[in-house]
């Protein structure tokens, strides 16, 4: 039977040592999971290496922790791949969860990151009026819709790896946005506009998220959580018009026009574009302000004023027109779903949806 | 010293519902679980809940399908109950917010399952315990000022005043090592079942049997704990459950000779007969040589279609690629029966009540019974929710009748302590690891309590389990810290394990026959003269525990012959 290294973080707060690796072997078959190499390690050898797990099968959401430095649930993470993957001599890397403080070892606490911002999102069902006698009526198609959402089993893995959430620690981050559109994308929901509202004006709301797709990657159960922010800043700025203080919906729709003017974004539109245009009341102290970082670009060569003020255009710009055609020119807007459009990596089905 | 009128165990489905109830009762309540509640092990149940809420269907229908399904074991009032009110709970949680699958008019639909005369499983795509459990979880925030929570504490002991009535619990702060007490008008045990005392298993590493064990301490009966679910459709090489929902959705099953044997076992209902019926023929097949050369046998989901099974057995897509290496999307899994739910435990009446007065029970760690010698299928959510909910409503009436017991808790407190600490003392040069009797646990009773049973195997069962029992005594643990001690709840964990595994198997050598989950070769047929009637397991200090029986309640249907 193969034998693999764990290469544990370890952090026991009676102890007063700092953190530090520790490195066990285990023999296992490599199609066995690296939750199943620790808890050989905890029933064997030491049984004071701490994390948390219960189902062992990816639903309990309780064992994620980052393997090489990718978040993942321990539980469905093969031996032989996460050897494979790993960047240490073979050495499967194991440590808790970034963006939430360590109790001990592969233990965070959830409470004082994770589940304060679930509690964020009002995330209760919040009807308006009676209940009907029967059950709600609601279209087949929602209810598959926010099963996407439905799917997340709190694991944490997304939080862990969030970029914005690194830079601003208040942001509300992807899995209690992704429990927000379980409410506004949930017909029975009475307050959609007031949830958006909220989302949209909070400086730390949807419009934070900077698409770094981080949580997509790290989701275990195919949640794309900042698909579901997405979604929930297309309904709030443009079904429910919700022009928020943040600049946000503004932001988003300047960006499209932008591209879609010069077939390639010209940056040095997209500030002023955003507020407006170059000669708006409130784009000017937009641009003052970012004066100095323009001049930091330019110094470090990042930007010429060439390049900044001359903006090439892209040459196939037809083929660019023909996506915005068919992406405007649909009657409903297509959201992507797991449930509904099936796997995600499978190129029969790619083919299939590619002919006409 | 934290106190409240309804303490509740556990916050799986059962204690999440007991205490909303509790709570809209008017009570003061507090939930307390060893893990976050959304943890909890009724994440597992995959395929749907049953309620007759068509209008064609009847609460009738519901209920005999139950008592079949159970070999007439089961209870018939409880079972009148919770068919009757199974409608009603399904639209208070639609109302809730939970998302289950809709028709195309936008009405609640519903799937196959097994040993049902109609199709009356609601559910959410195979997510559907995960779906009931996060969104009752949403409940339990909102209600954050009446219902108290300690999650990740872990309770070690139930208290009990001089006359018996059950007043609170000892619990540790998993996070921070320290114990308390807790007061309490009443308590109500929701801690699930005991899966793991089998090897391999469906049930997460959670379910040790906690309750059960805590409760059968004090002096509550067990009941029908012989009867232990093997589920029909496991992994072969971990035991990972494959949800009946595939069957219901038209899977079916094949011998390596390619033969859909379910026709010669249950030539009407085929793969979708009572759990026992199919892992029973199972067996069969695979003792015969009739399984593959890896011990196991074909589920054939390709029957299905493919995009029907992306949109509602996803869940088992992921199993299959992440544990088996096998898209079920285009060729056949390969399963087993394996150890999968405890009809059994600790013994209440239908308001959750049990024989110690203030201790009630909800779920998987109770036996009202509504599932006698086997449960079908998508029954057990609505028995957590239906028991869970009466358990909460009637533990309010009576905290609200009474006034907080006093007396002193805090010697209990000290000597639950020094337990504490005498087990991390324990030195390793006298004992075996934790571990090793956990497995040694799980594989004999994964031998010998399973799906055919023998006089001589109980026998050696026991006489297993009776020596670890001792061995579990000295156990040792590494870690003597206070914050996540895992080890040390490991090796109480091991112990009530122990228990649960000697009641289920006293209870097996004491049936002498073959009802629903219990098939014994030495005894094939099923005696409803001498053996319609529960069988009682009652602790005897640390001696054998004694057997008593209840009998079965009857209401509208006698035995007859069981065929599918």
């Amino acid at each position: 039977m193969p034998a693999y290294t764990l290469k544990i973080r370890r952090y026991l707060p009676e102890s007063g040592d700092a953190p530090h690796w520790q490195d066990f072997e285990v023999e296992l078959d490599g199609h066995r999971s690296v939750l199943e190499g620790i808890l050989k390690v905890k029933g064997e050898q030491d049984g004071s290496v701490g994390i948390r797990c219960s189902c062992r099968a990816a639903i309990c959401g309780s064992c994620a922790v980052r393997i090489n430095g990718k978040p993942m649930l321990a539980c469905n993470t093969h031996l032989e791949h996460a050897a494979e993957r790993s960047a240490d001599d073979g050495a499967i890397v194991v440590e808790p969860m970034g963006n939430m403080p360590v109790i001990k070892d592969l233990i965070v606490d959830m409470d004082a990151v994770h589940w304060k911002k679930i509690e964020r999102v009002t995330p209760w069902l919040l009807p308006e009026g009676d209940p009907p006698e029967r059950e709600y009526v609601v279209p087949h198609e929602n209810m598959v819709d926010i099963t996407q959402s439905m799917a997340c089993i709190q694991c944490g893995a997304c939080v862990s790896d969030c970029l914005s959430m690194e830079v601003d620690p208040l942001f509300i981050g992807p899995a209690a946005l992704a429990k927000a559109y379980r409410f506004v994308g949930d017909p029975r929901d009475g307050q959609h506009y007031e949830r958006l509202k909220d989302l949209a004006e909070d400086p730390h709301g949807i419009y934070d998220c900077t698409h770094c797709f981080n949580c997509i990657d790290a989701c275990p159960k195919g949640v794309a959580p900042m698909s579901q922010i997405m979604r929930l800043r297309r309904i709030a700025g443009s079904d429910h018009g919700i022009d928020d203080r943040n600049n946000g919906h503004r932001h988003v729709m300047a960006f499209v026009e932008n591209i879609e003017r010069n077939g390639l974004l010209h940056e040095a539109d997209l500030l002023p574009d955003s507020y407006g245009g170059k000669f708006h009341p409130r784009a000017v102290p937009e641009l003052v302000d970012s004066l100095p970082v323009v001049v930091r670009g330019l110094m470090r060569r990042k930007v010429t004023p060439r390049k900044a003020l001359l903006h090439p255009h892209r040459k196939d710009y037809k083929g660019l027109r023909r996506l915005f055609e068919k992406v405007e020119g649909r009657e409903e807007r297509v959201e992507l779903n797991l449930y509904i459009s099936g796997h995600e990596d499978d190129p029969a089905e790619a083919e299939k949806e590619a002919q006409p | 010293m934290p106190s409240h009128d309804v303490l509740i165990i556990g916050a799986g489905l059962a204690g999440q519902r007991a205490a909303l109830a509790a709570a809209d009762a008017g009570a003061t309540v507090a939930i307390m679980s060893k893990v976050h509640p959304v943890r909890s092990h009724s994440n597992a149940a995959a395929g749907g809940i049953n309620a007759a809420l068509n209008p064609e269907d009847t609460w009738e229908s519901h209920a005999f399908d139950t008592v079949k399904g159970s070999d007439y074991l089961g209870d018939q009032d409880a079972i009148e109950i919770m068919c009757r009110e199974a409608p009603e709970e399904i639209l208070h949680l639609e109302h809730l917010g939970v998302t289950f699958h809709r028709d195309d008019t936008g009405h609640l639909g519903t799937r196959a399952f097994g040993g049902a005369s109609a199709a009356r499983t609601y559910y959410v795509a195979d997510i559907t315990g995960q779906a009931l459990l996060h969104v009752l979880y949403e409940q339990l925030m909102k209600y954050h000022e009446t219902v108290d929570r300690y999650e990740e504490w872990f309770t070690t002991s139930l208290l009990q005043d001089e006359d018996g009535n059950c007043n609170g619990a000892v619990a540790r702060n998993i996070r921070d090592g320290r114990t308390e007490a807790f007061r309490a008008k009443a308590v109500i045990q929701a801690s699930g079942g005991a899966g793991q005392a089998f090897k391999p298993t469906t049930n997460a590493l959670i379910c040790t049997g906690d309750g059960i064990a805590q409760a059968y301490r004090i002096g509550a009966p067990l009941m029908d704990m012989e009867m232990v679910q093997y589920h029909p459709t496991t992994l072969v090489e971990n035991g990972f459950l494959i949800t009946e929902g595939a069957r219901g959705e038209g899977a079916q099953l094949f011998n390596k000779d390619g033969d859909r044997f379910m026709e010669s076992y249950a030539p009407n209902k085929l793969e979708l007969a009572s759990r026992d019926v199919v892992s029973r023929a199972e067996q069969t097949e695979i003792n015969e040589g009739r399984g593959y050369e890896d011990g196991g046998l074909a589920l054939d989901i390709t029957l299905v279609d493919r995009k029907r099974v992306l949109e509602a057995l996803r869940e088992i897509v992921n199993i299959g690629r992440d544990f088996a290496g096998v898209d079920i999307t285009r060729e056949p899994i390969h399963i087993r029966p394996g150890q999968h739910y405890i009809m059994g435990g600790i013994k209440t009446d239908v308001t959750g009540q049990t024989d110690i007065p203030g201790l009630y029970a909800a779920g998987e760690c109770a036996c009202v019974s509504v599932h006698g010698g086997n449960r079908l299928g998508a029954n057990s959510l609505l028995d957590t929710l239906i028991f869970g909910r009466r358990a909460g409503e009637h533990a309010a009436g009576r905290a609200l009748a009474m006034s907080m017991p006093d007396g002193d808790l805090d010697a209990r407190l000290a000597d639950e302590n020094a337990w504490l600490e005498s087990i991390m003392a324990r030195d390793a040069q006298g004992g075996r690891r934790v571990s090793a009797i956990k497995d040694e646990l799980g594989e004999t009773m994964n031998r010998y309590c399973a799906v055919f049973r023998d006089a001589d195997g109980l026998r050696q069962c026991h006489e297993v389990v009776r020596r670890l029992k001792e061995e579990g005594e000295r156990a040792y643990v590494d870690d003597r810290g206070t914050v996540f001690n895992q080890d040390l709840l490991g090796a109480i964990e091991l112990g009530y394990m122990l228990d649960c595994a000697e009641a289920m198997v006293v209870g097996a050598i004491e049936r002498k026959e073959s009802r629903g989950a219990q098939y014994r070769t030495d005894f094939p047929q099923r005696n409803d003269d001498e053996w319609l009637k529960h069988i009682n397991v009652s602790r005897n200090g640390d001696d054998v525990p004694e057997v008593s029986y209840t009998p079965v309640t009857m209401t509208q249907w006698e035995p007859e012959e069981r065929t599918y």
